[in-house]
């Protein structure tokens, strides 16, 4: 991987590592006496172990002028292979979860990381940021520089966004366990965490822009359109929910800028948007590509995705405040969430309807291809939460969902049923292009791992739906002298059997990742067996006829 | 490089654009999106116009229906409670035996002290109020303080050993530990209190006599010369085989060398009076009552 760097691009690597490995010394040095020194030291391990890494290849050959005439993509590769590391590790956290709600003793260890607290953002940063992320970084710089026929601008920057993402994802993670958190859902990284990924962040941006201003191409494709949106409004939501003050620069641990319900509603505008902007534009993005390309069909409708795209980018950011319907927020605020997530619907289900529409004239393909199969699974799950989160936001339904484990439950069927779906699809068509393969290393374990992951999210869902609608039943059922009729434990005990079946749905879905991964680290090393092939006609960056394609499908 | 093809699946034409082999249809936009489009604005639209909807300035639009969240919980607040005086004002007006003498009221205290109960006193005394090592069994009618309603509320209000102040206080010195007594001294009177409730186990056993005489002279004070406990100091009974830290050897023996004290926190304050003479009543009829 090194070698294909430039040298001056390697002794760039050395002096950015460097300047991490020196920070990390320093918040080691001042941090100690606090959780802080810890990650100083995890900061400059790291910075350690990838000098270490650059080091070794430091005299390697230089890549020469040809290399400009190939798409970059050795990130890709590496992201792939780190979707699918953090994939069964976020899952793996996820069932165990799920099995302590059933089995609150199965902690193994009486100890405080291991407990439900902070398990659970483990699980959550895992999955959303771990595999998720890392997934949307790969796919959009293979997608990116495809679409544009141009090559990424560099080599060092998207090497600098990918390891230093996980660097974030490491600090974030490793800090639950410590029991760093600054108690926002799905942003409890602290300050300097939360600082770093802006950087990160910024040149992930700047990759985006550079190359499009060098595309070869008239149009920017949809995909881009998603993908950029993803970049830009997630910057703005992380910078705005995570303003804070530090308690000193040497302690992890700072306070919001905001209170009170201000802080409520900064909080619940980032945690829906980071499912708008993260966990769909992202995906969208992911999905208007390889769906086509493994169809072989064109998009079904632009005029569509115009409406979709704008629909969706100008709705959802209204839409966070349906996260407080019936609490201390003013009911205008609430108003306008509710009304803004019922017009969010139809952009919504026009991107659903797009992608299955996509798929007239390629059905005998689905039913034959797991990857594609995948592919349309996931819009419609797209479709079905899409309509059950309009639902939901509607206030009186809202009064019986909330806190219950129906929004578990809704999560999930976008979680596993939308946005795993797509992933592992993408992948599925993507390692074979990556890795020069006419397949996966076996495509049976693509079906397998399709009825896997199907089976896991329809028992997982159906659970969390009874589970849900049942406790919110019971919790406003009132004797008819007037007073409740169940404590909150008796709810508990009519959960006990749908926690079980979830905790197996989960199983299910975790089996499934673990023969994905297995597939995919086959799949390389068959490739390292037979020798790295020629680069397809496809993969070349400067425009021409598209007359060969000596990648079917690519 | 624009060129519209013709699509024969769909009967569309092509944009004429083309990423990487992906090509896109120029199929119009379908009516129904548009229609859902339109009455899903509509439909905002008519919301806004009716429930508060946009800020303005130091105000809002009020809507025309008036609707005010605040006001429609207060008033929801109060209509409930209108609902239940009937039978709550007669739960606070009559004694306890008054409550227990009317089967309708008994009824509601039933019903309304279970989820009273599972949500206050069940995390630690069990749902089914069984309690586990260390938590009192309510069913057992074994009472440290008195199992009348009365004391049972008293206990429920001030707790025992708990922040306030006119708490209920108890505290069975650590014997062993604070060298009152010998290792063999404690093993004797262990042996002698175990014998009280379980005869047979220990018949014929030697130290059960002069366990009686470091009965007599350490624990009488607080247990009673005849071991059957004292409500005024919460001592539990202990010719019973009803046991709150256990009542095998080791158990005992325990017990005895590092003391006890165990603590119950007061709900004056936490919970309405009705709620606490509901519960009084609730825990009395868990089956242990007297």
């Amino acid at each position: 991987m090194v070698a294909g760097l430039t040298l001056s691009e390697r002794r760039l690597a050395l002096v950015i590592l460097t300047l991490l490995g020196l920070t990390g010394l320093a918040m080691a040095a001042g941090g100690r006496g606090d959780l802080m020194g810890v990650h100083g030291f995890i900061v400059l391990l790291f910075s350690l172990g990838v000098a270490w890494a650059v080091m070794a290849g430091f005299y390697a050959p230089e890549p020469g002028e040809e290399r400009l005439s190939r798409y970059y993509d050795d990130p890709t590769r590496f992201g792939i292979v780190l979707t699918m590391a953090w994939a069964v590790f976020g899952m793996f956290f996820g069932v165990w979860v799920a099995a302590l709600l059933a089995w609150p003793e199965l902690t193994f260890v009486d100890q405080a990381w291991a407990s439900f607290g902070r398990l659970r953002p483990v699980h959550t940063t895992g999955i959303i940021f771990g595999f998720g992320g890392n997934a949307l970084i790969a796919t959009s710089l293979h997608v990116l520089q495809r679409t544009t026929r141009a090559r990424l601008p560099d080599q060092l920057s998207p090497w600098f966004v990918i390891i230093g993402y996980n660097l974030f994802c490491v600090l974030a993670v490793s800090g639950y366990f410590m029991g760093i958190t600054q108690s926002k859902e799905y942003a409890e990284p602290e300050w300097y965490a939360d600082i770093w990924l802006v950087v990160v962040w910024v040149v992930y941006f700047l990759i985006y822009i550079r190359t499009l201003q060098r595309r070869q191409e008239p149009h920017i494709y949809v995909a881009n359109w998603y993908y950029m949106a993803f970049i830009l409004v997630v910057a703005v939501l992380h910078i705005v929910n995570n303003l804070a003050l530090p308690i000193s620069f040497a302690a992890a641990r700072s306070y919001p800028l905001y209170s009170g319900v201000q802080d409520a509603m900064v909080q619940w505008w980032y945690g829906h948007n980071a499912v708008a902007f993260f966990l769909t534009a992202g995906f969208l993005g992911m999905m208007y590509y390889y769906m086509p390309k493994r169809a072989e069909r064109p998009i079904f409708s632009y005029r569509l995705s115009i409406i979709s795209f704008w629909g969706i980018t100008f709705f959802y950011m209204w839409a966070g405040s349906h996260h407080l319907h019936y609490t201390a927020l003013p009911q205008w605020v609430q108003t306008l969430g509710m009304t803004f997530s019922i017009m969010l619907l139809v952009p919504s289900w026009s991107s659903a309807g797009n992608a299955l529409a996509t798929l007239n004239g390629a059905w005998h393909k689905v039913r034959d291809d797991a990857t594609l199969r995948f592919m349309m699974v996931a819009a419609v799950f797209y479709g079905i939460s899409t309509f059950e989160g309009s639902f939901m936001a509607i206030r009186a339904v809202n009064s019986l969902s909330h806190y219950t484990d129906w929004t578990v439950g809704h999560v999930h069927a976008g979680a596993l049923g939308w946005v795993a779906m797509i992933t592992f699809g993408s992948i599925y068509a993507l390692v074979p292009w990556m890795w020069k393969q006419k397949t996966m290393y076996s495509p049976r374990l693509v079906e397998a791992h399709f009825w896997l992951a199907l089976t896991g999210t329809v028992i997982y869902v159906f659970a969390m739906w009874n589970s849900g609608i049942i406790q919110g039943l019971m919790w406003r059922t009132y004797t008819d002298s007037g007073t409740l009729a169940y404590s909150f434990i008796d709810s508990l005990v009519a959960m006990h059997p749908y926690y079980i079946a979830r905790t197996v749905g989960g199983l299910f879905f975790l089996a499934g990742a673990v023969v994905g991964a297995y597939n995919v680290a086959m799949t390389i090393r068959l490739s390292r067996q037979e020798g790295v092939r020629r680069d397809s006609a496809a993969d070349v960056p400067v425009p021409h006829e598209p007359a060969v394609a000596a990648q079917p499908g690519e | 490089m624009a060129l519209e093809k013709h699509d024969p699946v769909t009967g569309q034409t092509t944009t004429g654009h083309e990423w990487n082999g992906i090509e896109e249809l120029d199929t119009p936009i379908p009516r129904v999106a548009l229609f859902f489009l339109v009455t899903t604005a509509l439909f905002a639209l008519g919301y806004w116009i009716l429930m508060p909807a946009w800020p303005l300035g130091v105000t809002y639009t009020r809507g025309l229906l008036g609707f005010d969240q605040r006001e429609v919980v207060t008033r929801q607040v109060e209509t409930a409670a209108a609902e239940r005086a009937g039978w709550a004002d007669r739960v606070m007006a009559l004694d306890y035996a008054g409550v227990q003498a009317d089967p309708e009221l008994m009824r509601i205290v039933g019903e309304t002290g279970h989820a009273l109960f599972g949500d206050n006193c069940a995390v630690c005394h069990g749902t089914d109020g069984r309690g586990s090592r260390g938590f009192p069994d309510l069913t057992a009618g074994a009472w440290l303080w008195g199992g009348e309603p009365e004391t049972i509320h008293e206990t429920i209000r001030v707790g025992i050993n708990s922040g306030h102040d006119e708490t209920r206080m108890s505290q069975m010195m650590a014997f062993g530990r604070d060298g009152v007594l010998e290792r063999e001294q404690v093993r004797a009177v262990a042996a002698y209190v175990r014998s009280l409730s379980q005869p047979e186990a220990l018949a014929g056993d030697a130290r059960i006599e002069e366990g009686r005489q470091i009965f007599a002279e350490n624990c009488a004070s607080c247990h009673g010369e005849d071991a059957t406990g004292m409500v005024e100091t919460g001592a539990p009974n202990l010719t019973d085989d009803v046991w709150i830290y256990g009542g095998d050897a080791q158990s005992v023996y325990a017990s005895i060398h590092g003391g006890r004290q165990g603590h119950m926190p007061h709900w004056e304050g936490r919970l309405k009076p009705l709620d606490l003479k509901i519960l009084a009543l609730y825990v009395h009829g868990l089956g242990g009552g007297r």
